[in-house]
């Protein structure tokens, strides 16, 4: 008879090995997609850790949104095909250089600040960022003020205009409350990466985005930040995003 | 001083005065029905969005709270500065003040995404929020102003309404600030993200304020018959006209502070010159009627005696405020925000596009509401308590009305 999941022994073997595999360092699933050490059970958020995005949109096609789609698919933010009212927690956006016409195309979503422009006016501290560097909102004590959406300068945030169908238990929502992108803080605190990066990796074969820890020398991030040269958006905010951009 | 003004009760018992509370009470019934609709399907039948994501209700719970504070201008004139003549026009100023403030944020709330949660927003706080912190400012202010009232209600305590209407000023100065700089610290949008927003605030609360003012106390007594001299209407008057001269003067160097810096030319054309219903209504609605048609009734020797046009030039401020605000908070939110300067951006969330806001019906209702639930407050309380002084005429305000006559 095999152990239940909930055994125990179980779980420690399972860390044990997850964090095995992640002190590897270099368990390669796909293209830029690696295994993450696991949060384990009841763990704090650890300060320790920086969790950040590197998007290098010269991998990045114009018309390619897999990493929208696995976004919508993981977090279960289906809209009413309303576009002015339906949620968007990741966007592919154009850019075309107003002096050379030269395009690119790339990937926004919550840039995930080190100090969050959202968190600071929220009135009931429903936004929130984690010691790890995520940054979400509390469901339970967001009163619908939006004041945040005001002062995210990456229009990263979206409004819950009608009634939700189809949540995902990891991911809730609720009409009246504001809604982003979470880093796909479930998948990340299991050791998984956000659905956007293995999407970007698996389905679009591209390997655009990069997601780790910027703490760790080791990481795949780490080294590629110290490979490329990298921008945030709206650098001169100095909000020390966690997304990180490459090529523009 | 000693204050021997009488006050009374109003008799509210005609047939004009249940008719004006019964439609007062008819916009109350149909802003809590455009809320409950709005709450009930949720806000994708407002003319909101995630682009524009405060929209006419926010334009008339500002209005109505910037309003509030300068409404207590004339007690504060009185207690705080000294100026005896306007004392016995405090106790009006304090309740309106209260009665403006009440619809405002009524307003606000009945808007939330989440009404229902007005408890977690007293008890669960993020101290670094402004919003937060305008919590306890609005919070405050009731309590304030409330004991201010009592003070001078109570005339054995009246010796203390000097130190609580000081404090109920300061108070004030300090709430105004605030809600200006619920937009001044947003620095991500252009259009805000400037420390003018605050102190701009307090100059536009003491002109709305005043014009509300003038049009509850000239309404109050001509429909009860209660004598009420020019002398202290012209003083009245001529605060208002400086207070809308003063409130042009903070918008112009707004407006130039932001065109000096190239980046924001952008913002700039779109509200001064191309953006449609805002620019229209930032040079009809704010310019031409909230400020230069005041102005021009107000200090003209051949309009400014007459106090149909102190009416006439007080809705017009009342007026341009709304279009103001409507500027203010629409126009800045319709500007895309920059995210990527010098590259043309385009994306399915909106990036780089002007946002087409048009208010909804049971926005409108929300928002007009507030001003019915202010002035349906004034009204009843009007009846239940003497707010209001009996006797205003010349003979008894103007210290130099006897050497006049002779």
């Amino acid at each position: 008879m095999s152990a239940p999941a909930s055994d125990p022994r179980f779980e420690s073997a399972r860390r044990r090995f997850l964090q095995g595999a992640a002190a590897l360092a270099a368990v390669t699933l796909a293209p830029g997609v690696t295994l993450l050490a696991p949060r384990a059970a009841g763990a704090a958020a650890s300060d320790k850790v920086r969790w950040a995005m590197l998007i290098d949109t010269t991998k990045c096609d114009a018309g390619c949104d897999h990493c929208v789609t696995a976004c919508r698919d993981e977090n279960g933010w289906t809209g009413h095909d309303r576009a002015r009212t339906d949620p968007h927690w990741i966007r592919k956006v154009d850019l075309r250089d107003r002096a050379t016409g030269a395009t690119h195309s790339l990937p926004v979503m919550c840039q995930h600040c080190e100090t969050p422009p959202c968190v600071d006016v929220c009135p009931t501290g429903a936004s929130f960022k984690r010691a790890d560097g995520i940054v979400l909102v509390d469901k339970h004590i967001c009163i619908g003020c939006r004041y945040c959406m005001m002062a995210c300068p990456y229009k990263a945030r979206s409004f819950v205009h009608e009634d939700v169908t189809g949540q995902k238990p990891h991911a809730p929502r609720g009409k009246g409350t504001v809604e982003s992108c979470t880093f796909c803080v479930h998948r990340v605190d299991a050791g998984q990466q956000p659905a956007c990066v293995v999407a970007c990796a698996e389905k679009a074969g591209q390997g655009a985005m990069v997601f780790g820890d910027l703490n760790d020398p080791n990481s795949e991030i780490a080294k590629a930040a110290g490979r490329h040269v990298t921008n945030r958006i709206r650098a001169d905010l100095g909000l020390n995003q966690g997304v990180l951009y490459h090529g523009l | 001083m000693i204050d021997t003004t009488s006050y009374s009760t109003i008799r509210g018992n005609s047939t004009e005065y249940f008719t004006l509370l019964g439609w007062l009470a008819l916009m109350v019934l149909a802003g809590l029905g455009a809320s409950w609709y709005m709450e009930h399907n949720g806000h994708w039948v407002t003319g909101m969005d995630n682009q524009v994501v405060w929209g006419t209700p926010h334009v008339f719970a500002v209005f109505l709270v910037v309003a509030a504070s300068g409404a207590l201008n004339v007690a504060s004139i009185a207690s705080v500065f000294g100026k005896t003549e306007y004392k016995p026009l405090s106790r009006l100023s304090a309740l309106l003040a209260l009665a403006l403030l009440a619809g405002g944020l009524a307003v606000l709330v009945l808007d939330l995404g989440r009404p229902d949660r007005l408890i977690v927003a007293m008890t669960t706080y993020n101290f670094k929020s402004i919003f937060a912190w305008n919590i306890y400012l609005y919070t405050g202010f009731f309590a304030v102003v409330g004991v201010y009232l009592w003070l001078m209600m109570d005339r054995p305590l009246a010796k203390f309404s000097k130190g609580a209407g000081t404090f109920a000023f300061l108070w004030r100065l300090i709430l105004t600030t605030g809600t200006g700089s619920i937009f001044g610290f947003l620095v991500a949008r252009q259009a805000y993200d400037a420390a003018i927003m605050a102190p701009m605030f307090v100059i536009l609360s003491f002109a709305y304020g005043m014009a509300f003012f003038l049009l509850v106390l000239l309404a109050l007594y001509r429909w009860t018959g209660r004598p009420l001299g020019d002398f202290l209407v012209g003083r009245l008057r001529n605060l208002l006209r400086l207070f809308v001269a003063a409130s042009f003067y903070f918008v112009l160097v707004y407006h130039l502070t932001n065109l000096y810096g190239t980046e924001n030319h952008g913002v700039e054309r779109f509200l001064l010159l191309d953006g449609g219903v805002i620019t229209a209504l930032f040079w009809v609605g704010q310019v031409l009627v909230g400020y230069l048609a005041p102005m021009a009734l107000l200090y003209h020797p051949a309009t400014r005696e007459s106090r149909a046009n102190v009416v006439l030039a007080s809705i017009l401020v009342v007026l341009g405020g709304v279009a103001q605000m409507y500027v203010t908070i629409v126009g800045g939110q319709a500007y895309p925000l920059n995210l990527f300067p010098g590259y043309e951006a385009s994306s399915s969330f909106f990036d780089g596009a002007i946002t087409a806001y048009a208010p909804s019906v049971p926005e409108i209702a929300l928002g007009l509401s507030g001003v019915a639930m202010a002035l349906a407050i004034v009204t009843v309380a009007l009846k239940v308590l003497p707010f209001a002084a009996e006797d205003l005429s010349d003979a008894r305000m103007d210290p130099n009305s006897a050497a006049k006559a002779e």
